[in-house]
């Protein structure tokens, strides 16, 4: 049992990417020369189509993922469906900070601050601090089953946090309702709303492209395992060949 | 698994009783942390009420988060003691061996949690009124804001205090996975509470309606994973 | 009640996090058998007492324990009521007196009777019921823990350095409670260096080696 040395590319990473680079591509060109600037917010608009879109891929694409395939491992014990949950929450807590940065440097020319209680930044923060525990668990010292069953659960728990914070926090600031600039109000035309869905677009390829190349190194440090495993397993049996039964 | 709850949650009270953890260290650290919070706080300085033109002082106008905020870093403390007292000498895996149902386990530590919370509340409540000096309001809205939490706590808390049984992180890990899924707790078990003392009662309902959906969730997920979470820990 | 083996390893493999304690061990062990593992520190004898419990996971080839397979979650489960295991760990509740410990871990399955009549025969009756195991000493702590596992009456014994911190009369005791419950069709594993004293009642002796089962010649 020998692993093949492969990189974590593939026809299909390839693809995916090539796509993911020509709608950035579009993305930049739209979103910075062809729109204009909001009436408002001025050019700190261009920021939503990073912003808006990272936040949903990681918050409902990302921990989707996570939770469809925390799951199936506790459904059938795939291997696979929990290196899928793990990848999607990694890559999906880099998108969430992404998009909590964005906002922030979204709120100080808009709001006048980097921070403000507002609902989705706040419950923003909160998510990402959930999945970061989500992740610390994936990485703990524990037998590797009890360790991706205990993820699992955690993973599926998780999901559902994600909106109870939403929720509660929601309710919260609308009852008091502030005087800050509500993101939902802006004005786009549009080539704007243009920028925005490919921002989606580019987004959610890039997602699946970095999904796809953490996933298949995942599997390959599985397959690492697997062969130590064989290794160790053969060291072990010859402790007996060293063995006399005298020295006991 | 009703009379396997009944058997953990009388051992684990009593447990709690003989070593007086709760009553020598839990309720003198969130008393502690009440007092601290008159630091970090200007004691004196005064505000107007959100409600017209009444003026409270500050740590008054706080207090309700105040005294959940000490109540939820207590329950930590009771959380990772519910699980220390199982890891020391091997009596998790001793629980599996005789045959305790998971789910048996999962409601018998939350309801010894959720007792030691009780005291804890009402200790620590006693002394944020004395302290901060808010005005007592709607006591049936308190109550159930109270009660609705309590289980809130309790149920969430347990869960993740399996979450990091028998391994060397517990200490730090519960913390970091339980405070951010308590946030929402606070926040309704606040807001519900400041109705409660302030007034109006109508805008405290619907809070204490969110702990009670919360803690019907956490009581589910609890008997459904539990098996899950201490299968082969 | 199958007449089969009541222990049964093919190629077991048991991981502890990503090291192989056991490495393909191979076991039959029938009943009313009294087997003693030998072998050094570190060899996969705690590991195997384990598995058999239901506790060490079995990560490749298979395994049944009183005609339930180790592979299946619920079997499992079956398994480790049907056991007793004697650790390393006493699995007490210091702060819990013996007689509240005793009740606590047999679940009031056991009649109180039988119970005061195991704890006195253990030496844990009389006024050392109402002591607080922290302050037991380590044999009687040990002593508790076994009163557990015999008023239980397990159909399998699985005994971790059973004589290990107890006093000569305790361990002549541990000796007599083992040919006692073979006697009565119980069966029993058992790893010791004290080779000396279990060889005599032991009805059959292997070596636990590399994570292996071998037959002592």
């Amino acid at each position: 049992m020998k692993t093949e040395v492969v990189g974590t590319g593939s026809r299909g990473t390839r693809i995916v990417g090539s796509i993911a680079l020509v709608l950035t591509a579009l993305l930049l060109l739209f979103g910075l020369v062809l729109s204009p600037p909001e009436i408002s917010q001025g050019d700190a608009v261009r920021l939503f189509y990073i912003h808006v879109p990272s936040a949903v891929v990681s918050l409902y694409i990302a921990f989707g993922v996570t939770l469809v395939g925390s799951v199936i491992y506790l459904k059938n014990g795939s291997v696979f469906w929990d290196l899928i949950a793990g990848a999607a929450a990694e890559v999906g807590v880099l998108f969430l900070g992404f998009a909590l940065i964005t906002g922030m440097l979204w709120g100080r020319p808009t709001w006048g601050t980097y921070w403000t209680w507002d609902p989705r930044i706040t419950s923003t923060a909160i998510s990402f601090v959930l999945f970061l525990g989500y992740l610390a668990v994936r990485r703990l010292d524990l037998d590797p089953v009890a360790r991706s069953r205990r993820a699992a659960v955690l993973g599926i728990i998780s999901f559902f946090n994600v909106i109870i914070v939403r929720f509660s926090v929601q309710i919260w600031r609308s009852l008091h309702q502030g005087t800050t600039l509500n993101p939902a109000d802006t004005q786009m035309d549009n080539s704007m709303l243009f920028s925005f869905f490919l921002g989606m677009l580019a987004m959610v390829a890039t997602f699946a492209w970095l999904l796809m190349h953490r996933f298949r190194l995942a599997w390959i440090e599985h397959q690492l395992e697997e062969d130590r495993l064989a290794t160790a397993i053969a060291a072990r049996r010859g402790e007996a060949s060293t063995f006399n039964p005298g020295t006991i | 698994m009703l009379t396997d709850a009944r058997a953990i949650a009388l051992k684990d009270l009593r447990v709690e009783a003989a070593s007086r953890v709760l009553t020598a260290q839990v309720l003198p650290f969130g008393m502690l942390v009440l007092i601290l919070f008159g630091f970090g706080i200007p004691p004196d300085r005064r505000v107007l009420a959100a409600e017209g033109d009444v003026s409270r002082s500050v740590l008054e106008q706080v207090a309700p988060g105040l005294f959940w905020l000490a109540v939820l870093f207590s329950a930590l403390l009771a959380v990772n003691r519910s699980f220390a007292v199982e890891s020391v000498d091997g009596n998790l895996d001793a629980l599996k061996l005789v045959g305790f149902d998971p789910a048996g386990i999962f409601l018998g530590k939350a309801a010894a949690i959720a007792v030691q919370l009780v005291a804890l509340e009402i200790v620590v409540g006693i002394g944020a009124f004395l302290v901060y000096g808010p005005p007592l309001g709607d006591v049936i809205l308190l109550v159930a804001t109270v009660a609705a939490t309590t289980l809130a706590v309790a149920f969430a808390g347990i869960v993740y205090g399996a979450l990091g049984a028998g391994q060397r992180l517990r200490d730090t890990l519960v913390p970091l996975l339980l405070l951010p899924v308590l946030a929402p707790v606070l926040l309704a078990a606040t807001r519900a509470t400041e109705s409660a003392l302030f007034g109006p009662s109508s805008s405290g309902w619907p809070w204490v309606g969110f702990l009670g959906a919360f803690s019907l969730l956490y009581l589910g997920a609890g008997i459904v994973s539990f098996g899950s979470l201490l299968e082969e820990a | 009640m199958s007449t089969g083996p009541v222990v049964s390893l093919r190629g077991a493999v048991s991981l502890l996090g990503r090291f192989p304690a056991l490495a393909g061990a191979d076991l039959d062990v029938q009943p009313g058998e009294v087997v003693l593992l030998q072998g050094p520190n570190g060899a996969g004898k705690s590991t195997l007492l384990r598995l058999c419990a239901g506790l060490a996971p079995l990560s490749d080839g298979s395994a049944t324990v009183l005609d339930l397979d180790l592979a299946s979650r619920s079997d499992r489960r079956r398994v480790r009521t049907r056991v007793g295991l004697l650790g390393h760990a006493t699995s007490l509740y210091d702060e819990l007196t013996v007689q509240a410990n005793v009740e606590f871990w047999t679940r009031g399955l056991v009649d109180s009777d039988d119970l005061d009549a195991v704890m006195d025969r253990l030496g844990v009756g009389g006024r050392l019921r109402d002591v607080r195991v922290g302050a037991l000493s380590a044999g009687q702590r040990r002593r508790t823990s076994l009163s557990v596992l015999v008023a239980r009456r397990p159909q399998l014994w699985l005994l971790d350095e059973p004589h290990a911190g107890l006093d000569a009369a305790g361990r002549d005791l541990i000796d007599d409670l083992v040919r006692q419950a073979a006697d009565q069709g119980a069966t029993a594993i058992v790893a010791s260096h004290e080779s000396d004293r279990v060889e005599g009642l032991a009805t059959r002796v292997v070596n636990v080696v590399g994570g292996q089962v071998f037959d002592a010649d």
